[in-house]
C-alpha cells in the first residue's frame, strides 16, 4: 500500500480552466485563500489585543495608584469632543460594513467606493477633532509632557503622567486609524479598477475586520480616559 | 513507490535553488525555502557577533582581577551578548529557518499562507538588527537583556534606545512569522494531513507561534513604554518620579519568559522527528508529546513571577509563581520519557543529528532539573542572580537549543543542499560541542552555589579555579562549532550529491528530489497514514 | 564509614582546588542545604537514569542492518500515567518542602536588632541605630537575631551574604528586609547581586560575626555618642520640620509622637500602619497617602535629603513613640 496517493490533477481545477486572477499560487481555491485571510487578520488581532492590553494594564495601575491626579487629569479633556468622536467612530464602523456587503451582493462599484469613502472620511473626521480641536487646546493649556508641560494645581507630577498615558495612547490609537484611512483607500482604488466580485471581496472583508478593531480600542479608551472621577 | 526523480542528478534538474539567478531573485523571493535560506545567513552572521562577545569575556574572567577588560566595557559585552544571542539568534533561529523551509513540506502544501508578509519578516529582522550593530560599533548598551529599570531609564549612559529600538522592530519579525505559520497550519494542509497526522515538529511550530503571537507584543510596549521613560522623565519606572521598576519587570518577563519557550520547543521538535527518523520508530505516546507542546506554552505565561522571587514581590505571589514553575516541568518530563521510551526495540543509527538529539535530551533534562532549583523559594533567595542561573539556562539554550539547532541543520542539510556532508567531521564535532559545552557550564552550577554573582567583570580570587575550568570548555566549544561551519560550507560544492530521502525517514518533506522543486510538490499529496508509519511502510534504500 | 570518606576527600579537594560549599553560618543555612542536596539528588538520579536508558537502548537496539525495521510498540497509557505522576508527586513534595522553608523564614523573631542598609552605587552603607556606620562591612553579634532594613539611593541593587543563604533586592524609594540569626563567628563575604552599573563586580563587603561581648565592646568603641535618633533629632531641627510638626501642633498639622506603628487613617478612606515605608513616603511625597483631615500642604523633601538621612528621621519619630508611652506610664 503506497504511503501517498497522488492526486492528477489539484482539485478546484479542471483541464480547461484557468485559475482565477486574484488566487494566489501556494492556495487550491478562493474560499480556501478567504479563510486564510480571515484567519490571519483574526490573530493580528489578537497580537493588537495583547499590545494595547499591555498599555492599559500599565495605565489601569497608575489610575489605581495616583487616582486624585488622573481624575484632575481626565477632567481637563473635552468630554464633548470625545464623545463626538465616538460616534464619528461607530458610524463608519457602519458605513464599512455597509461596504463589505455591498461588494457581496455585488452591488455598483460606486456604492462600494461611496461607502468606503464615508468611512475614510467619518476617520479623517475624527483625526481632524483629535488633532486640530483637542491637542491643540491641549497644547494651548501647556498640557503636553516633553514639549510644553506647566500645570500649576496640586497633583502636578500625576497629571503629567496622566497626559503622557493620554497622548501616548490616543496617539497610537490614531497612527493605527491612519494606516486604517490608507488601507481602505488603496481598497477604494481597487473596486473601481474592478478588482473585487461578489465571489472576491476577501479584502475588503478583512480590512473591515481591522476597521471594527480600531473602533473598539477607541470605544475603551474613551471611557478610560474621559470619564474618570464620574461627570 | 516514490517519485522518481532521486536519479536526476541536482545540478541538471530544476529545483528552488538553481531556477532562477541573481541577487534581485533572492531579495525578492517569496519562495519559503529561499527565505529560510536569508534568514540562515542572517542569524549565523548574528550568532558570531555574540559568540565574539562570549568569547571576550570569558578571556577577562581567565583572572580575578580582569583579564582583557574594563568594567564598563565587560557590562556592554554581557549586555550585547545577551540581547543578540536571545533576539537575534535563539528566538529566530529553528522557526525561521527550518521553520520556514519545512513547514508547507510537511504538510504537503506550496508555500506557506502569506509569502510576501514572510519576506516583510525577513527584511523586519534585518532593519532591527541594523538598529543592534549600529548600537554595537558606536559604544554598545550596558543595561544587560534584561533592561532592568531605573538603571536603563535614568542612569545608563549607553545606546539604550537604538538597543531597544532593534529589539522592538525585530519583535514584529516574530509576530508576522509566528501568524504565518498558524494560518498555514490550520488552513494549508493537504488532503488527508488531519491533525493528529502532523509530524510533532509541526505541533512545536504551532505552539511556539502560538506564543509569538501572543507574548511578543506585550515586550513591544513594554520598551516603548521604557523608551517614553527615557525621553521624556515622566516616572512610569522610574521611583524617583514615582513609577514603579517591579512594573517594568513584570512586564518584561510576561513575555521574556515565555520567549524561553519558544527558543526551546522548536528544538524539542526537531528531536523528536530525530529520534523518530534514527530509530526507525514511530515516537512513543505521540498524542501525549503533542499535548505537552500545548501545555508548556499555556502554563508558560504563568510562570513570570520567578524571576522576580527576591525582587520585593509579596511572597503570596511568589507562592504561585514557585507553584506554576513546577507544574511548566511535568510536561517536559514526560517529552523526554517518551523519546527515551521511543529508542526501546528501535533501529538505532549514530549518525550526528542523532547525537545532537540524543545530547539535547540529556542536557536538557540536566537543565530543566535545575530549573527546579530555582522554582523553589527557599533555594532560589541563595542561587538567584548568581552563575547557577547562568548555567541552568545555558544548560537548557546551549545544550538544548543550540544542540536541537545543530542537529536540525544536519539532519535537513541533504535536503536543503542537495548535498551531504562529511558523517566522520561531523559526529566528531558534535561530542566536541557535547565534551566543550559541558566543561563551560558545568562549572557555573557550583560557582553559583558557592555565591559567586552574575554579571561580574572581577571577581573574589576564591573563584578562579572553577572559572578557567569554564573558559577552557569554551575553547573547546569554539572550536566544535567552528568545525561544522567549515564542512557544511564546504559540503555545498564538494558534498556528493544527496538522494531524496538519505535516511529513509518518514515525512513528506523526503517525497520530494534534493533539493525541492520550488513548487515542493509536483501534485498535491494525498496523506493516508499515520506520522512515522515506519513498521507500516519503510522508506526504500536510496538507490546508489 | 562512607560518609566520611567523602566528607575527607570533599576537604581535600577544597584545599587543593576550590571549595565545594560556601561556609554554613545561619540558622537555616543547614536547612536550605539539605533542601538544595535533595535538588541535587533528584537532578542526578534522573539525569543518571536518562543517560543510562539513553546509552543502554542506543547500544542494545543498534541498527545491524541497513533494512531492518523495528517491529511498532504501542503506547501504554498506563505506563505514560505512571511517569506524569512521579514527577508530579515530586514535584510536589519538592514545592510543599521549599514554599514552607521560605515561609518559615520569612518573618523576623519578634525583638530582631534592626541595622539599616543603604546600597548605593557602587558602596553599602551600614548603619547601627546606636549610632556607628560602617562601610562595605557589618559587624554583628553571633547568635542574635538581625534584621536588616534597606533601600537604595540609586538603581536596584541587591545585598546577598552566601554563607547565610539569603538575598533580598534592594530598591529606590522603598525598604525591602531580610533577617539573619548568624551561627559562627568569623568573616563572611557580602555581594551586590543584581545588576548595578560600572562597578557591580566591586561592590562587595564583608560580615564581621563577633562573639557577643566583643560585639558590645566594639560598639561602645566606634560610638561617637550620636544615635541614628538623635542624629534624626537634629535633622527634624535643622529642616524646619519642627516648625509644623512639634508638639503641640494646634490641630492643623499632624502631631508625631505614638505615630509610629499604629493605623492612621487617610484621606482616601483606607487605614494603613505607619511603618518605615510611610513615614518615608510622608517626607519624599508628602500629599500622596494624605492624612485624613489635613490639607495637603508639606513641601517635598525629594532630593534635599538622602537614604541615610531618612532612616536617621525615621529613627527618631520611632523614638517619639517611646518617649511619650514613657510619659505616660511616669
Amino acid at each position: 500500500m503506497p504511503p501517498v496517493r497522488r492526486s492528477a490533477l489539484g482539485p478546484e481545477m479542471t483541464a480547461t480552466e484557468t485559475r482565477p486572477r486574484a488566487l494566489e499560487e501556494q492556495f487550491e481555491s478562493l474560499d480556501a485563500q478567504h479563510d486564510a485571510r480571515k484567519l490571519g487578520m483574526w490573530i493580528f488581532l489578537a497580537t493588537e489585543v495583547m499590545f494595547f492590553g499591555g498599555l492599559f494594564m500599565t495605565y489601569t495601575i497608575y489610575r489605581e495608584l495616583y487616582l486624585p491626579g488622573f481624575e484632575q487629569g481626565s477632567h481637563l479633556l473635552e468630554v464633548r469632543w470625545g464623545a463626538l468622536n465616538t460616534g464619528v467612530l461607530i458610524l463608519s464602523s457602519l458605513t464599512m460594513a455597509l461596504a463589505v456587503r455591498s461588494a457581496q451582493v455585488a452591488a455598483r462599484r460606486f456604492i462600494t467606493i461611496g461607502l468606503l469613502g464615508i468611512t475614510m472620511l467619518l476617520g479623517t473626521a475624527f483625526l481632524a477633532i483629535k488633532f486640530l480641536l483637542e491637542w491643540r487646546h491641549d497644547y494651548a493649556q501647556h498640557l503636553v509632557p516633553g514639549i510644553n508641560f506647566a500645570y500649576a494645581g496640586p497633583y502636578a507630577a500625576h497629571v503629567q503622567l496622566f497626559f503622557c498615558f493620554y497622548f501616548f495612547m490616543t496617539a497610537l490609537h490614531a497612527l493605527h486609524l491612519i494606516i486604517g484611512i490608507g488601507i481602505l483607500a488603496v481598497l477604494a482604488f481597487l473596486t473601481w479598477r474592478g478588482r473585487f466580485s461578489d465571489q472576491y471581496y476577501s479584502p475588503l472583508e478583512v480590512a473591515a475586520l481591522y476597521w471594527h478593531f480600531v473602533d473598539i480600542v477607541w470605544i475603551f479608551l474613551f471611557p478610560l480616559l474621559y470619564l474618570i472621577g464620574g461627570r | 513507490m516514490s517519485v522518481d526523480v532521486a536519479e536526476l542528478s541536482s545540478r541538471s534538474r530544476v529545483h528552488y535553488l538553481n531556477e532562477s539567478y541573481g541577487v534581485k531573485s533572492w531579495l525578492l523571493t517569496t519562495d519559503h525555502k529561499r527565505i529560510a535560506l536569508l534568514y540562515l545567513v542572517s542569524i549565523t552572521f548574528m550568532f558570531l557577533v555574540g559568540a565574539a562577545a562570549a568569547a571576550l569575556m570569558r578571556i577577562q574572567l581567565l583572572e580575578p582581577n580582569g583579564a582583557i577588560v574594563q568594567p564598563e566595557t565587560y557590562n556592554k559585552l554581557f549586555s550585547i551578548h545577551g540581547i543578540i544571542m536571545v533576539f537575534f539568534f535563539l528566538i529566530p533561529s529553528i522557526p525561521a529557518v527550518l521553520g520556514n523551509f519545512l513547514v508547507p513540506m510537511m504538510i504537503g502544501a506550496r508555500d506557506v499562507a502569506f509569502p510576501k508578509l514572510n519576506l516583510l519578516s525577513w527584511y523586519i529582522y534585518v532593519v532591527g538588527s541594523l538598529f543592534t550593530l549600529y548600537c554595537v560599533i558606536f559604544g554598545g548598551v550596558d543595561t544587560g537583556w534584561t533592561f532592568y529599570t531605573p538603571f536603563s531609564s535614568t542612569y545608563s549612559n549607553t545606546h539604550v534606545l537604538a538597543a531597544a529600538l532593534g529589539i522592538f522592530i525585530t519583535g514584529f519579525s516574530s509576530i508576522l512569522t509566528g501568524l504565518n505559520f498558524i494560518v498555514t497550519i490550520h488552513r494549508m494542509r493537504a488532503p488527508g494531513m488531519t491533525w493528529f497526522r502532523l509530524p510533532l515538529f509541526i505541533w512545536s511550530i504551532y505552539a511556539t507561534s502560538v506564543i509569538f503571537v501572543l507574548g511578543t507584543p506585550v515586550l513591544a510596549i513594554t520598551l516603548v513604554l521604557l523608551t517614553l521613560e527615557r525621553v521624556l522623565h515622566v516616572g512610569i519606572f522610574d521611583p524617583a518620579l514615582g513609577g514603579d521598576p517591579l512594573l517594568f519587570q513584570d512586564l518584561f518577563w510576561f513575555y521574556s519568559h515565555p520567549a524561553v519557550y519558544i527558543m526551546v520547543l522548536p528544538a524539542m521538535g526537531v528531536v523528536s522527528e530525530l529520534v523518530a527518523a534514527y530509530s526507525r520508530k514511530r515516537i512513543y505516546g505521540y498524542s501525549f508529546v503533542a499535548f505537552s507542546s500545548l501545555s508548556i506554552a499555556f502554563i508558560s505565561f504563568l510562570v513570570w513571577g520567578h524571576h522576580m522571587f527576591v525582587s520585593g514581590q509579596s511572597i503570596y505571589a511568589g507562592l504561585v509563581f514557585s507553584f506554576m514553575s513546577f507544574l511548566v516541568a511535568i510536561p517536559s518530563a514526560i517529552k523526554v520519557f517518551n523519546w527515551t521510551a521511543t529508542l526501546y526495540k528501535g533501529s538505532i543509527s549514530y549518525d550526528a543529528p542523532m547525537l545532537y538529539a540524543l545530547g539535547f535530551i540529556g542536557l536538557f533534562t540536566m537543565g530543566g532539573l535545575t530549573g527546579l532549583f530555582l522554582a523553589s523559594l527557599a533555594t532560589d533567595v541563595h542561587l538567584n542572580g548568581t552563575y547557577f542561573i547562568v548555567a541552568h539556562f545555558h544548560y537548557i539554550m546551549v545544550g538544548g537549543a543550540v544542540m536541537g539547532f545543530m542537529g536540525g541543520i544536519h539532519f535537513w542539510w541533504p535536503k536543503i543542499t542537495g548535498r551531504l556532508y562529511p558523517d566522520k567531521w561531523a559526529r566528531l564535532a558534535a561530542l566536541i560541542i557535547f565534551a566543550g559545552f559541558n566543561l563551560t557550564f558545568f562549572p557555573q552550577f557550583m560557582l553559583g552555589y558557592l555565591g559567586m554573582p552574575r554579571r561580574y567583570a572581577v571577581y573574589p580570587a576564591q573563584f578562579q579555579v572553577l572559572n578557567v575550568m569554564s573558559t577552557a570548555g569554551a575553547t573547546i566549544l569554539g572550536i566544535g562549532y567552528m568545525i561544522p561551519l567549515i564542512y557544511l560550507i564546504w559540503s555545498i560544492r564538494y558534498g556528493p550529491a544527496a538522494g531524496p530521502n538519505p535516511w529513509r525517514a518518514k515525512g513528506l518533506e523526503w517525497q520530494t528530489p534534493s533539493p525541492p522543486p520550488k513548487e515542493n510538490f509536483d501534485e498535491t499529496p494525498i496523506v493516508t497514514e499515520e506520522a512515522y508509519a515506519y513498521a507500516t511502510s519503510p522508506p526504500e534504500r536510496p538507490r546508489a | 564509614m562512607n560518609g566520611v570518606a567523602i566528607r575527607a576527600s570533599a576537604h581535600l579537594l577544597s584545599a587543593a582546588l576550590f571549595p565545594l560549599r560556601p561556609p554554613v553560618a545561619s540558622t537555616i543555612a543547614r536547612s536550605v542545604d539539605h533542601l538544595y542536596f535533595a535538588l541535587t539528588g533528584v537532578t542526578l538520579l534522573f539525569t543518571f537514569l536518562i543517560f543510562a536508558f539513553i546509552f543502554y537502548f542506543m547500544i542494545k537496539y543498534r541498527r545491524r542492518s541497513e533494512d531492518e525495521i523495528p517491529q511498532e510498540v504501542k503506547t501504554s497509557t498506563a505506563l505514560e500515567i505512571t511517569w506524569t505522576l512521579i514527577p508530579t508527586l515530586i514535584c510536589a513534595g519538592l514545592f510543599i518542602w521549599a514554599s514552607s522553608l521560605y515561609f518559615k523564614d520569612s518573618r523576623p523573631p519578634i525583638g530582631s536588632t534592626e541595622i539599616f542598609v543603604v546600597g548605593k552605587q557602587w558602596m553599602w552603607q551600614l548603619q547601627h541605630p546606636e549610632g556607628p556606620r560602617e562601610i562595605d562591612q557589618l559587624h554583628v553579634p553571633v547568635g542574635v537575631p538581625i534584621k536588616l532594613t534597606m533601600t537604595s539611593q540609586d538603581v536596584i541593587h541587591d545585598f546577598y551574604i552566601p554563607a547565610f543563604r539569603i538575598k533580598k533586592d534592594v530598591l529606590p524609594g522603598r525598604y525591602s528586609s531580610i533577617w539573619f540569626q548568624a551561627t559562627k563567628v568569623g568573616e563572611y563575604n557580602f555581594y551586590c547581586a543584581q545588576y548595578c552599573g560600572a562597578e557591580h563586580s566591586a561592590m562587595l563587603g564583608k560580615v564581621f560575626v563577633m562573639r557577643q561581648s566583643d560585639y558590645a565592646k566594639w560598639l561602645a568603641e566606634q560610638s561617637n555618642g550620636v544615635s541614628m535618633a538623635q542624629a534624626g533629632e537634629r535633622l527634624f531641627a535643622q529642616l524646619g520640620c519642627a516648625t509644623c510638626h512639634a508638639a503641640p501642633t494646634g490641630g492643623k498639622y499632624p502631631g508625631l509622637a505614638g505615630v509610629y506603628g499604629h493605623p492612621v487613617k487617610l484621606s482616601d478612606g483606607r487605614t494603613v500602619v505607619a511603618d518605615d515605608a510611610y513615614i518615608r513616603n510622608a517626607i519624599a511625597n508628602p500629599g500622596s497617602d494624605l492624612m485624613a483631615g489635613y490639607a495637603p500642604s508639606m513641601p517635598s523633601f525629594q532630593g534635599q535629603i538622602n537614604e541615610e538621612q531618612l532612616l536617621d528621621l525615621i529613627a527618631y519619630i520611632k523614638s517619639l513613640g517611646a518617649q511619650e508611652s514613657q510619659a505616660t506610664a511616669q
